[in-house]
């Protein structure tokens, strides 16, 4: 049932913030990046993966600015497949724009 | 790369030759139907096995030797049960940092992820546990994963890798042409001059600095450079629980162990501070109480090789991720000598006023009294590992260490069941040294079978063992924080530990029939080979002083009335 009027996205006003990850493309990277962030138990918002080039994927990942950005940041730079953490500037909207696909079908049901 | 001789092996061999190259001499672990491969490899190699009777006492064996060499050590394990038993030496191995590499056998490629005979997802499991984990996916990723699983256990701060590697993988045949070149910590990272200059000019204008100090500063070899430091600018030096051996206890700048078991005057000196240097430490909460409350006043610079360790818990004023060795190498010149008559004399006045008790150090049937008389008859060539507990506690307390890295515990994990299996990878490391196991009835039992390796191997371990009938560490807690309402903290049932080692082979004495204790220590260290000291405890006494759980550091339990004898080690 669609609602009438779509819930914002983000319930809490807590800023969102985006982080680029160049990882080595094999099948446990996804388990290693994900595996740090529910274990420091620290949300994330969003996440899109895709290969680059042959051994390479880029990951965008959504995650709320808080306090604890800086410690999450230097424990993902530690990951032995993650080769580089760059912060998305503050104009990037891949995301936003990407919620309005992720959005249609379920108004559609 | 050193050129292979090009002829046919099997991923066994393969992997086999790789441990060699690394310097591997000896190995611990289980065999079983999916390592199976590997074994058959083993067997002509060069390669010494202990074959322990659990998986987690070859983890605990692995990290015992690793613990003494300071270098990464293997050990082995069948898929399923084989690889879930060695999670918890794997764990405790990256609370507290040390370099050993998980070799688990896995069903063969084909059969991953169809609910195999003994297949469970040891990758999966152990990716949080681990620095970082391999599942292995041809014979030829053996030549690239070994010897980066090497780096990588012993680069900047070291801990623990798990190599799983399918069956199919083990046994597949190929040509190798060139070796790679073993692998190698890496190089520490550049040093950054201008906070290593802040630092100094920290210390040289701090009135009442303390040096608190841990394992990473044993672990890089920087003990004797971080006393020159306390000892050129005169700044007193509190230990973790893994610092301690760092500074020899009768020293006049030593603190001993800082936080829930620490002395009064530790934690009341750390309060008073007004600089903390802190290297190789990561703030557990054992050891600064409530967080907020530590060291209220002080500046803090904080050295880690760990950039994670750095603005975790505290915020430092100055934060440098390097090697302890290399930070207090580039700092010292910078230092200014230092008398701080005002400070030590501070320091010694809270040391007399809040010195610490040690109840019955004087009767070797007491617990304090008891570490100190086996300290006494073991001499000071001896490595000290203990189980956790009440016993852990107090051999942490009073155990008259000389050296940085000579106690073997589980510090970050507190783990029961680590002590007998890290003394016999210990003593099989360094056959030189003996090796003191301080254990307690309930941490004993978690490990006991590993009293059959123990024996087989003919490891130099003499086991203490401080039998309280029960948890002591647990029943403390009960008896202060829940109303003394005792529950399944005491064992009702009495165990025969002298003819339980008997049983296994060992030899074993009763102190509750030594007409004279010390001598009948002196007498079963004398002999050569493993032994198990049976020392009952009769009363139950709880170590002091003991910061509640949560609290601040200055609001310790216990420790303070002079009806009990001050420490005479
Ligand atoms: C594997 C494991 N299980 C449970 C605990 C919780 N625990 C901490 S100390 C302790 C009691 C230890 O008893 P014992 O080894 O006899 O030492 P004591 O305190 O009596 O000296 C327990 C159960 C633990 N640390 N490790």
């Amino acid at each position: 049932m669609p609602t009438a009027n779509p819930a914002p996205h983000k319930e809490d006003q807590t800023a969102m913030v985006q982080l680029e990850l160049t990882v080595r493309n094999h099948p446990g990277v996804m388990s290693h990046v994900c595996g740090l962030f529910s274990r420091r138990a620290y949300n994330m918002e969003g996440i899109l993966c895709m290969p680059v080039q042959p051994g390479l994927s880029r990951m965008w990942l959504l995650v709320p600015e808080d306090d604890r950005l800086k410690q999450v940041v230097t424990q993902v730079s530690k990951l032995h497949d993650v080769l580089s953490v760059e912060r998305r500037g503050a104009g990037s909207d891949d995301f936003q724009q990407l919620e309005a696909f992720f959005r249609q079908p379920a108004e559609a049901v | 790369m050193e050129s292979g001789k090009g002829e046919k092996q099997s991923g066994a061999s393969i992997l086999v030759k790789l441990l060699e190259r690394q310097g591997i001499s000896m190995v611990a672990g289980i065999p079983g139907g999916a390592n199976l491969p590997l074994y058959d490899a083993l067997a002509t190699s060069g390669i010494r096995h202990v074959l322990t009777r659990h998986e987690q006492g070859a983890g605990f064996i692995a990290q015992g030797m690793a613990r003494v060499t300071g270098t990464p050590q293997v050990f082995l394990a069948t898929s399923g049960p084989g690889a879930t038993n060695t999670l918890t030496a794997i764990a405790d191995a990256k609370l507290d940092s040390v370099p050993i590499i998980c070799i688990t056998g896995q069903v063969p490629s084909p059969m991953i992820g169809t609910d195999a005979f003994q297949e469970v997802d040891i990758y999966g499991m152990s990716l949080p546990v681990t620095k970082h984990n391999f599942l292995v996916r041809t014979t030829e990723e053996l030549l690239e994963v070994v010897p980066e699983a090497f780096r990588i256990a012993a680069s900047g701060r070291p801990g623990p890798v798990l190599i799983d590697v399918p069956k199919d993988v083990q046994a597949a045949q190929i040509c190798v042409n060139q070796w790679p070149e073993p692998g190698q910590a890496d190089p520490y990272p550049a040093l950054d001059l201008e906070a290593i200059e802040q630092a100094a000019q920290m210390i040289n204008e701090a009135e009442r600095p303390v040096l608190y100090i841990g394992g990473g500063v044993s672990q890089s070899g920087a003990a004797s450079a971080a006393m020159c430091l306390a000892m050129r600018s005169s700044i007193p030096v509190a230990q973790t629980l893994m610092g301690l051996g760092a500074i020899p206890r009768d020293h006049i700048l030593d603190l001993g162990m800082l936080g829930m078991h620490g002395a009064r005057f530790t934690n009341y000196i750390l309060e008073e501070c007004d600089l903390l240097i802190s290297l190789g430490v990561r703030f557990d909460d054992r050891a600064t109480g409530k967080v907020e409350q530590f060291c209220p006043d002080a500046s803090i610079i904080h050295v880690d090789i760990d950039p994670g360790e750095l603005d975790k818990i505290k915020t430092a004023h100055v934060g440098v991720t390097a090697d302890a060795g290399e930070f207090l190498a580039a700092l010292m010149p910078m230092v200014e000598a230092k008398a701080r008559a005002g400070w030590l004399s501070r320091v010694a006045e809270l040391k007399a006023e809040h010195p610490f008790r040690t109840p019955g150090a004087r009767d070797p049937r007491s617990p304090y009294g008891l570490i100190l008389e086996a300290a006494k008859r073991m001499g000071e060539k001896v490595n000290v590992a203990t189980d956790v507990g009440q016993h852990q506690m107090r051999t942490a307390q009073v155990y008259p260490l000389t050296k940085p890295g000579q106690l073997l515990t589980s510090g970050g994990l507190g783990t029961m069941g680590f002590g007998l299996p890290a003394a016999i990878g210990a003593a099989l490391a360094d056959p030189d040294t003996p090796v003191l196991c301080v254990s307690g009835d309930g941490s004993l039992l978690m490990n006991i079978q590993e009293l059959a390796t123990a024996v087989e191997q003919r490891a130099n371990v003499k086991i203490l063992l401080m039998n309280n009938g029960g948890l002591g560490l647990v029943r403390q807690q009960q008896e202060l924080f829940y109303d003394n309402n005792l529950f399944a903290s005491e064992y009702t049932h009495c165990v025969d530990y002298v003819t339980i080692a008997k049983g296994f082979g060992m030899n074993a004495i009763d102190l509750a029939h030594a007409s004279d204790p010390g001598a009948a220590l002196e007498a079963a260290f004398a002999t050569p080979g493993p032994c198990l000291i049976h020392a009952p405890i009769m009363e139950p006494e709880n170590v002091y002083p003991m910061v509640p759980p949560g609290a601040a550091n200055s609001d310790m339990i216990g420790g303070e009335h002079a009806h009990s004898e001050p420490c005479t080690a």
